[in-house]
């Protein structure tokens, strides 16, 4: 689900070409780039691409499986049956992304294992709205509606990326996750329409906690985030950070007026010279706190990560036994 | 507080109760695991598991509704069946209401527990569903016939697991022991004959499960033996679910999965 504008270049990032040799495929690589085709696996890419794919995508996959946590608190508690059903396939689905977006990493030269160790380590990062806690059933809902439509906003311009492994899992991705934006909108416009005033209640309050951390979704202001040039230059960003979550706003004001709940934000008009919703300001303090690690599950989720890595080790030893034994028995027959 | 419904005494309902209850607690007890699975692809698979129960649940319920409604003509839903009811009126066998981990060793859950279990309920519900093809109520045989493709393939998964793990490692081996010696004791129920079944199988209505213990025991025995497991003994406890008689762990999931039904009355979801 949710990717999160963030800082796209590896801090240790070193351009340098070492030979003439390198000079050239470098050149014929920026010529692709800029002729807009698709960069395989297999095809000679720069190491500071490379690395930028790695993080970006370990981050997706991280965000996806860490996304898994807040979501699937709610599945014993679900109201109903088919509420149940959709959240269990929804979690599900965050399971499958996860799953296509470590194997489009793998693609550049990197393991799972590898991957997984800088998330438990806490070296990697995962989105930072799942440091926020669900608190009600009207928050399953709400991220469905808000978290999952911040994300496609993020992710649709993907299918474009450079990177055509990353660009075929998004377009995927980005499907299933419309489907789960619609699926929490009906979820919350059940209860704003057929339910009581406490169901109401309920939902406006998730509304109010859920706002201002989905519109940090999209990362630090474009002025703030000196690295989007060379992603964009590459063809992996396509839209700048503040272009993105103007885009939300415009699309979820109109949105939060059929559900009939309130955004929780004084400053929030229409600015007819700009053609778009003016809105408050950021608490960009806030923000940069849940992602140093500051947030109100931050440890939570980590934990609950590691916890189910370690504890399921000696499955995964097993596992690896068994099919070794079969392995040599099959050779020996 | 949402009060609970009562259910007619039809010996015909119960029957299906049994099956339905059987689905939804043991989904309920999968979905505890989601995100927290030793890894990724298993944590999709016991999902998959759990949607597919829901799904025979649903489809369930809604016939029992039905049948209710012939009865008595009182109509319930889907939710008032499974979100409703007071603790004696849930029929499922106790195996599947059990925790994860039942001797309190891990949260959400131990896997070996979970894997030996969704074997031993999956085969169980292969019989029972080929059973039920040949129902007379053609609702049932309906369900039956898409619900026969998913368990054969949970069995299949399930018992690929508990030979996995049985003839893994060292540790895992004991794990897997450990788990048989902690939910065999929950067979002999599977397949106590009584009234409800019998009143079943008279009316080809379905299967008495005191029917299917010959091969449910035969298939999980030739599992065990892959998996190079000991079947231990079976004493004299018997455990009394499908009479709505459950272990002290019931309340508390029933307390989790009613909790908003029973605390927003008139509410919509």
């Amino acid at each position: 689900m949710y990717t999160q504008a963030m800082d796209t270049a590896p801090k240790d990032a070193t351009p340098a070409v070492r030979s003439a040799d390198e000079a050239a495929l470098q050149t014929r690589f920026d010529a692709r780039i800029d002729a807009g085709e698709f960069i395989e696996a297999k095809d000679w890419m720069p190491a500071h691409y490379r690395k930028t794919l790695i993080r970006q995508i370990s981050q997706h996959a991280h965000s996806e499986i860490v996304g898994m946590l807040p979501e699937g608190n709610w599945i014993t508690r679900a109201p109903t049956l088919k509420r149940k059903a959709i959240l269990l396939a929804k979690v599900q689905d965050e399971g499958g992304h996860g799953l296509y977006l470590y194997a489009a990493a793998e693609t550049l030269g990197v393991s799972r294992d590898e991957l997984l160790e800088a998330l438990h380590s806490g070296q990697a990062k995962y989105s930072s709205i799942f440091n926020y806690p669900t608190l009600t059933w009207a928050d399953v809902g709400t991220i469905g509606w808000l978290v999952d439509g911040a994300a496609i906003m993020n992710q649709v311009p993907i299918c474009r990326c450079s990177y055509a492994p990353y660009a075929r899992a998004m377009i995927r991705i980005c499907r299933e996750e419309s489907f789960h934006q619609r699926q929490g909108f009906d979820a919350l416009l059940t209860m704003m329409q057929q339910g009581t005033d406490a169901q109401r209640a309920m939902v406006q309050d998730a509304v109010n906690r859920w706002w201002w951390p989905c519109l940090m979704m999209f990362g630090p202001p474009d002025d703030q985030s000196p690295n989007s040039a060379q992603g964009m230059r590459w063809g992996i960003k396509r839209i700048s950070n503040d272009e993105l979550r103007q885009k939300f706003v415009d699309a979820t004001v109109e949105q939060a007026r059929v559900l009939g709940v309130s955004l929780p934000d004084p400053a929030l008009q229409w600015n007819a010279a700009r053609g778009h919703w003016d809105f408050g300001a950021i608490d960009w303090s806030e923000f940069w706190q849940v992602v140093g690690g500051e947030g109100p599950c931050n440890r939570e989720r980590l934990s609950a990560r590691v916890n189910a890595w370690q504890a399921g080790a000696w499955v995964r030893e097993a596992a690896m036994a068994h099919a070794q034994k079969h392995t040599i028995q099959q050779e020996a027959a | 507080m949402q009060a609970s419904i009562s259910i007619h005494d039809s010996p015909e309902l119960r029957y299906v109760l049994r099956l339905a209850d059987t689905c939804l607690i043991l989904a309920q007890r999968l979905g505890q695991w989601c995100g927290h699975a030793p890894v990724l692809e298993e944590d999709i698979a016991l999902t998959n598991m759990a949607l597919d129960l829901i799904g025979q649940a649903r489809a369930l319920y809604t016939h029992a509704g039905d049948l209710h409604a012939t009865l008595n003509g009182v109509r319930y839903d889907e939710d008032q069946l499974a979100f409703l009811r007071d603790e004696r009126d849930y029929f499922n066998p106790t195996l599947v209401e059990l925790p994860n981990a039942l001797d309190g060793s891990a949260a959400p859950g131990d896997f070996a527990q979970t894997v030996l279990r969704n074997c031993m309920i999956a085969s169980l519900l292969v019989l029972v569903w080929t059973a039920l093809l040949r129902s007379n109520d053609k609702a049932l045989a309906a369900i039956a016939e898409k619900a026969i493709k998913e368990a054969r393939y949970h069995q299949q998964h399930y018992a690929d697991w508990v030979v996995r793990l049985g003839d893994g490692t060292d540790v895992s081996a004991k794990r897997m022991q450990h788990a048989l010696g902690l939910l065999w004791p929950y067979v002999s129920e599977l397949f106590v004959e009584d009234a409800i079944d019998r009143a079943a199988a008279t009316q080809g209505l379905g299967p008495a499960w005191s029917t299917l213990r010959a091969s449910w025991m035969s298939q999980m025995q030739s599992v065990l033996e892959a998996a190079q497991l000991q079947v231990p003994q079976l004493n004299a406890f018997c455990s009394t679910g499908r009479c709505g008689v459950h272990s002290e762990h019931m309340g508390f999931l029933l307390a989790e999965m009613q909790h908003l039904q029973r605390a927003y009355p008139g509410a919509v979801w």
